[in-house]
């Protein structure tokens, strides 16, 4: 029954999704057609069943329903309750139904709440969404059903990738599926806006919520992602520059970029084009992801099963929304005049070059990920890894972070850099200050170095907007841009320093040997099997003393899952507030003259690598002060307005023309 | 319309035409061996079955040309392959069976029910000869020449068509 229901709910929505394009179409030809009406309750429907499906298919899971086929394939009876619910999305067909349940939600929300733009540009975007919806539905429906039976229910389940049981399976992809699929909000405003030819600053305000709130959680979803490969692959890396990797980051670039633009578009009526086309490009990069992951024209760690027909059915649907909004965006954008002029050296002087900065890492990740599919075409196989993309990331990452520091300094429009020169000479010495000590300390990478220098200072830069101002008075989406600034300085602090100051022993210990890592005194006490629900393992039992203090116990373990078969590593991590301790177990390293057996232990001492994931976090904080400070002042001015409005009505109802100013206590957009 | 406009769609088009043109050809999803025509490296394997032999370099160098099956019990391709292993057992090869990260008993259950077509087997618990010999899966078959020489490798499951083609290999390095 469940399955049935979740199908037929699917079905459903796919039926919704045309109403809602329909509907949005006869609203932008009229906005006074009475089937304009049904745009809005379609979408919030929809989005209502979509979800429900996705519902439906997680109580499959926990409930082990082994009559469908994707639970028999990916589950298993005896696996741990959590790992049940989360293996729901650890599959092709079960993760793309979040997706498609996250895209009709983006639809529902944006179709219920969004009151502020005019009509026939909501018409417009609603009808963009219900067509966008309607080919993923499209895709579910008739290549991917998660929902299909099994003729005869399968004895037991052939389980799920050990990699995969993890709690990061129950934060990573769903933190991250909400930020890519947000993101079609954006598209969907971004086309309803061109289509209408409604770019306006007014515009902009509407549109920059949504885009802060799918970055927030693109940001979040790739910080645990990036937690997660570092303690479960146990290589003790953080960032492989896998495709799949780069997949996440190019919409968040893309989507860093906008929400950028989109501030000064709403701050200054300039930028109209860029907006629409970054709105435009978010999405297209979220969409292009999920082609790369899914259709196999790339290796990746993070492949689904390889299915071309699917890939092409992606391409299809790829060509369809990116070609025709690129078709369109070439068509409109000559109407649409650039906006308000301003100077090169003025808030949006800096925003445009970072804006071209952040476009640029996008067009080197992009290049680079892409460039293997270009090879094969004439029989190469290349890996594009960290030679090409850190060198060629920082050539453009390096002048960002200085004006990054900079920008938020400089006034609107047009300002002097002699005004700030203080600050400017206050960034430059410390920069160079801790290059020339980290010089003189050793011999360290020139990336790692100026790293070191860049963050410390765009740290200083970050807050330095506070200067001189009342910190009770500082608007909340200010501190927003702070805390999120701050983030991005405390992040590279943290992966300068890991890449610089990291320490790595490999050493083969018998139970009672010890050895010494950057003031760390690592003893191998013993290695034990253990058991667990679905594996079994070796469990090395390390202490780890820094200096004098107690050891601490550490049990890292290399296990071997049986359904399926694969051995898998688990590190053990020692957290201190100035970095890390990693440990894994490997193999048996042979006997060794005294008749005990030996085991490679694997020990490194990552400084500061905690604080690649704390300014993940702060940035994506700093993210949601921005929000609450935009909706603060959106409220306070509609409540102003309201205000106005009622007592304008009341003195025309006097009929006295000596009455109080029409209120206009409107405030004003803050300027950071 | 200005011509600049028309950048993002021209550069859309040029990588939805190559990745056409790349999900329509066929792809190579294995990993060739790096070993082959190389000499077998060093090794000794202990029994992975009591009351057979276990396996080392020293078998293989004794002129006669032989199969170095790589196998497990827990793997399914396995048991699709075991007949047509006894088939080429019954035309008079020698198999050398490698039992990959496998536990004695599993071994002995699945060669009673699916048949022994080896005549040693070697247990391989932490992948130690696979990663030498440069195997990326279970199962791979190997054509060992008379001097202990890797000469050709089989990429999963043997069928009925690929036997006469290992006999022929077999035949060739002789």
């Amino acid at each position: 029954m469940i399955a049935e229901l979740g199908l037929a709910a699917l079905w459903l929505s796919a039926a919704l999704s045309v109403l809602m394009m329909i509907s949005g179409a006869m609203g932008l030809r009229d906005a006074a057609s009475p089937h304009a009406l049904y745009a809005r309750p379609a979408a919030v429907v929809q989005a209502f069943l979509a979800v429900l499906a996705f519902f439906l298919l997680l109580y499959a899971f926990a409930v082990t329903d082994l009559s469908i086929k994707l639970v028999a394939t990916n589950s298993h009876s005896a696996k741990p309750f959590i790992y049940k619910l989360t293996g729901t999305w650890g599959n092709h067909e079960g993760s793309m139904l979040l997706w498609v349940a996250v895209l009709a939600l983006s639809g529902g929300l944006l179709g219920g709440l969004e009151r502020r733009l005019p009509e026939k540009t909501m018409s417009a975007t609603l009808m963009v969404q219900g067509f966008v919806a309607l080919g993923f539905y499209a895709f579910m429906l008739l290549s991917s059903n998660p929902f299909e039976r099994l003729p005869v229910p399968a004895l037991e389940g052939g389980g799920l990738n050990p990699l995969l049981q993890d709690i990061g399976l129950a934060i990573h992809p769903p933190t991250l599926y909400v930020g890519y699929v947000g993101l079609s909000v954006a598209f969907s405003l971004a086309m309803g806006a061109l289509i209408t030819r409604q770019v306006t600053p007014d515009f902009a305000k509407v549109m920059r919520p949504w885009v802060l709130g799918a970055w927030v959680f693109l940001t979040f979803g790739i910080t645990a992602g990036s937690y997660w490969a570092y303690y479960e692959l146990g290589w003790g890396g953080w960032w492989f520059w896998d495709p799949v990797e780069n997949a996440s980051l190019m919409p968040w670039l893309a989507a860093t970029a906008l929400l950028h633009s989109v501030t000064v578009l709403a701050a200054r009526d300039a930028l109209r084009t860029w907006t629409i086309m970054l709105g435009v490009l978010a999405f297209s990069m979220s969409m292009l992801g999920t082609f790369l992951v899914r259709s196999g024209v790339l290796t990746s760690v993070h492949a689904f099963a390889v299915d071309p027909e699917r890939g092409s059915f992606i391409l299809g649907l790829l060509g369809l929304y990116i070609g025709g909004a690129l078709v369109i965006f070439a068509m409109r954008a000559g109407s649409i005049s650039e906006g308000k002029r301003f100077t090169v050296t003025s808030r949006e002087g800096a925003l445009v070059f970072n804006n071209v900065m952040l476009s640029a890492i996008l067009a080197i990740v992009l290049l680079g990920t892409l460039y293997p599919l270009l090879t094969e075409a004439f029989d190469v196989r290349v890996s594009v890894g960290p030679p090409y993309f850190n060198p060629a990331g920082a050539i453009f990452a390096i002048p960002m972070f200085i004006v990054m520091a900079v920008g938020p300094l400089l006034r609107w429009k047009d300002d002097k850099p002699a005004r700030i020169q203080f600050e400017l000479a206050l960034l430059a010495a410390v920069a160079i200050a801790i290059v020339a000590l980290v010089a003189i300390l050793g011999d360290y990478s020139v990336l790692a170095v100026l790293g070191l220098a860049l963050s410390v200072a765009l740290g200083i830069g970050a807050l330095l907007p506070l200067k001189g101002r009342n910190i009770r008075r500082v608007p909340t989406a200010t501190w927003g841009m702070i805390a999120a600034h701050f983030g991005v300085a405390v992040s590279l602090f943290g992966m300068a320093s890991e890449s610089a100051f990291t320490s790595e022993k490999l050493a083969a210990m018998a139970p009672g040997d010890s050895e010494v890592v950057a003031g760390w005194n690592i003893q191998l006490e013993s290695v034990d099997p253990v058991a667990g629900p679905n594996w079994t393992a070796i469990e090395a039992r390390v202490l780890a003393a820094r200096g004098d203090e107690d050891p601490t116990v550490l049990g890292p373990q290399s296990r071997n899952f049986w359904s399926p078969p694969q051995p898998t590593s688990e590190s053990a991590l020692v957290t201190r507030w100035d970095g890390q301790l990693y440990v894994v177990v490997g193999d048996s390293a042979g006997i060794d003259a005294n008749g005990n057996e030996r085991w490679q232990i694997r020990v490194w001492w990552k400084p500061f690598v905690t604080f690649i994931w704390y300014g993940g976090l702060l940035i994506a904080f700093g993210g949601i002060l921005s929000i609450v400070g935009r909706l603060q002042v959106d409220l306070k001015r509609r409540s102003a307005k309201a205000q106005g409005k009622a007592r304008r009505a009341d003195v025309e109802a006097l009929g006295s023309s000596d009455g109080d100013e029409p209120g206009t206590a409107a405030a004003p957009e803050p300027a950071e | 319309m200005r011509l600049a406009y028309f950048i993002p769609l021209a550069l859309f088009l040029f990588f939805a035409g190559l990745a056409g043109y790349q999900l329509t050809q066929p792809k190579e999803q294995n990993v060739r061996s790096q070993m082959i025509e190389q000499p077998l490296p060093d090794f000794t394997l202990e029994p992975a079955l009591e009351g057979m032999p276990g396996v080392s370099r020293a078998d293989f160098v004794d002129g006669q040309p032989r199969l170095l099956n790589i196998w497990a019990s827990w793997c399914l391709p396995c048991i699709a392959e075991a007949p047509h292993l006894e088939r080429l057992r019954e035309e008079g090869v020698e198999i050398i069976g490698i039992a990959v990260r496998d536990r004695p008993e599993a071994v002995a259950d699945f060669l009673n029910r699916y048949g022994n077509p080896y005549s040693r087997i070697g247990s391989d618990d932490i992948s130690e000869l696979m990663l030498e010999i440069g195997a990326s899966g279970v199962p791979e078959t190997y054509v060992i020449d008379a001097a202990g020489n890797i000469r050709y490798q089989h990429i999963g499951d043997i069928r009925a068509e690929t036997v006469p083609l290992l006999l022929e290999k077999l035949e060739e390095v002789r």
